[in-house]
């Protein structure tokens, strides 16, 4: 067959409708210091995981709040759970908890 | 011989700084344009940040004007002539008035929100103003769309008309960011199940109680804030509204429907404010707001003896910071009375 270079790229589009908040609302149930982000990226400036592979923490707040799913999933994968973050946070966000409740929610949603 | 002043403008400024005169023993003439004093005040239902009725301060105000201060309303400057003593004005009434101190205190407009066409303003009908969403509240009625339901998603745009060079406002009107807080919690309280987003570039909760204020929108209210600045807005044949925007903490685009979409319209000039400083020949800011003869010390003096400032007319103002600046104009007009001839 001839390859004309043509191929089809993932959307980049968020599609809020869409997207799925269930377990934002679970985190809302269980761990809802998340709220009170303000995307300031301390956490992520601070974070061991993120020294040394490209892993913001920060966006892992942003995706559950946006119901990115799939990213979401494969973005917490890459914490230590070390609690760093915790210490810097200046609303007070529970982070190491915030990654266990998504993960919690997400095995209960498959 | 009785020294007069006269105050063009009788909102929060033109109130404050005649009652402050007139109690310091002066002779004020306070000239209003609409057929009541108040101002903006007037409209507008509840006060950042503790959401007290703005009538409350309005009557403060209108209490503290004595029966020294001659109120004049439905009135408007024609002309205005700087004479060696003094001021002399003619109304379009055709009344002649003669004065010995003249002090801006006209105020501003909101910015008119078609000019932002992307947004929709006035061409859908589920895109709305916050000061209309204020009359809203102030009727009573429960908040409707336009097709007379209740709101299940509400999205609330920053930033319409200032922080930006396209409509020729580079300033930021520093009230919009709270007055949006404010509102977003006001309908999360009426319908406690709807979803609230609010779409901001940077929130500026500079003053006392303010990020408190966010700080609850967020941590007991749910209102979600979306960094990035909505680039343009359509209709969905239900008459939903749908906009675009790019989600800055992804670096993504994001697309979503809401039912009301409530535009945080800014401060701008009045174009009276610009007519009689030409007429004056009192400066006038890159901004176009009235510069004041030194924005650190002499904030309520002009580069013109006898022409005094207050107010919004100067830029953006909280009605706290109102009321201070047209007391301290008051002050600073006393003084200068005593001083002349």
């Amino acid at each position: 067959m001839i390859d004309f270079g043509y191929t089809v790229h993932k959307e980049r589009l968020i599609d809020y409708d869409k997207n799925d908040k269930r377990v934002l609302e679970h985190l809302k149930q269980h761990e809802p210091s998340v709220l009170t982000c303000i995307a300031c990226g301390s956490c992520t400036a601070t974070c061991s995981a993120g020294q040394f592979v490209d892993f913001n923490i920060r966006l892992v707040q942003t995706l559950l709040r946006r119901g990115e799913i799939e990213p979401l999933k494969k973005e917490m994968q890459k914490c230590m759970l070390c609690g760093k973050c915790i210490l810097v946070c200046p609303r007070g966000v529970n982070m190491r908890n915030m990654i266990l409740a998504i993960q919690t929610a997400i095995d209960k949603l498959k | 011989m009785t020294k007069t002043t006269v105050i063009i403008g009788g909102g929060v400024a033109g109130m404050t700084a005649a009652s402050r005169l007139a109690n310091l023993g002066d002779k004020v003439i306070l000239l209003e344009r609409e057929e009541e004093i108040g101002g903006h005040l007037r409209n507008w239902d509840r006060l950042f940040p503790n959401r007290r009725p703005g009538y409350e301060v309005l009557d403060d105000l209108r209490t503290n004007l004595s029966n020294q201060v001659d109120i004049r309303c439905n009135q408007t400057v024609a002309s205005i002539t700087s004479q060696p003593s003094g001021f002399h004005m003619e109304l379009e009434s055709g009344e002649i008035l003669d004065c010995d101190v003249l002090l801006l205190a006209t105020g501003f407009d909101l910015f008119d929100a078609r000019k932002k066409e992307e947004y929709g303003y006035g061409i859908y009908n589920n895109v709305i103003t916050s000061a209309d969403l204020e009359m809203m509240f102030r009727s009573g009625q429960p908040i409707t769309t336009s097709q007379g339901e209740v709101p299940s998603r509400v999205g609330f745009v920053h930033c319409v008309g200032s922080r930006d060079e396209k409509v020729g406002n580079l300033y930021c009107s520093k009230v919009c960011c709270v007055t949006g807080v404010k509102q977003a919690i006001e309908i999360k309280e009426q319908f406690p199940d709807s979803k609230i987003f609010g779409f901001y570039m940077d929130l500026r909760m500079y003053d006392r109680h303010f990020e408190e204020m966010y700080y609850e929108a967020q941590q007991k209210w749910d209102i979600n804030f979306l960094r990035g600045r909505v680039s343009e807005c359509a209709e969905n044949q239900d008459q939903t509204i749908i906009l675009k925007i790019e989600d800055t903490l992804t670096s993504r685009p994001l697309r979503m429907t809401v039912d009301l979409l409530v535009l945080l319209v800014g401060f701008v000039p009045k174009p009276e404010t610009l007519r009689l400083a030409n007429l004056l020949g009192i400066k006038i800011g890159e901004d176009r707001f009235l510069e004041s003869l030194d924005e650190h010390t002499r904030f309520n003096h002009t580069i013109k003896p006898g022409i005094f400032v207050a107010g919004t007319a100067k830029g953006p103002l909280t009605i706290s910071k109102t009321i201070a600046d047209a007391g301290e104009a008051a002050l600073q007009i006393h003084n200068y009375l005593k001083t002349i001839k």
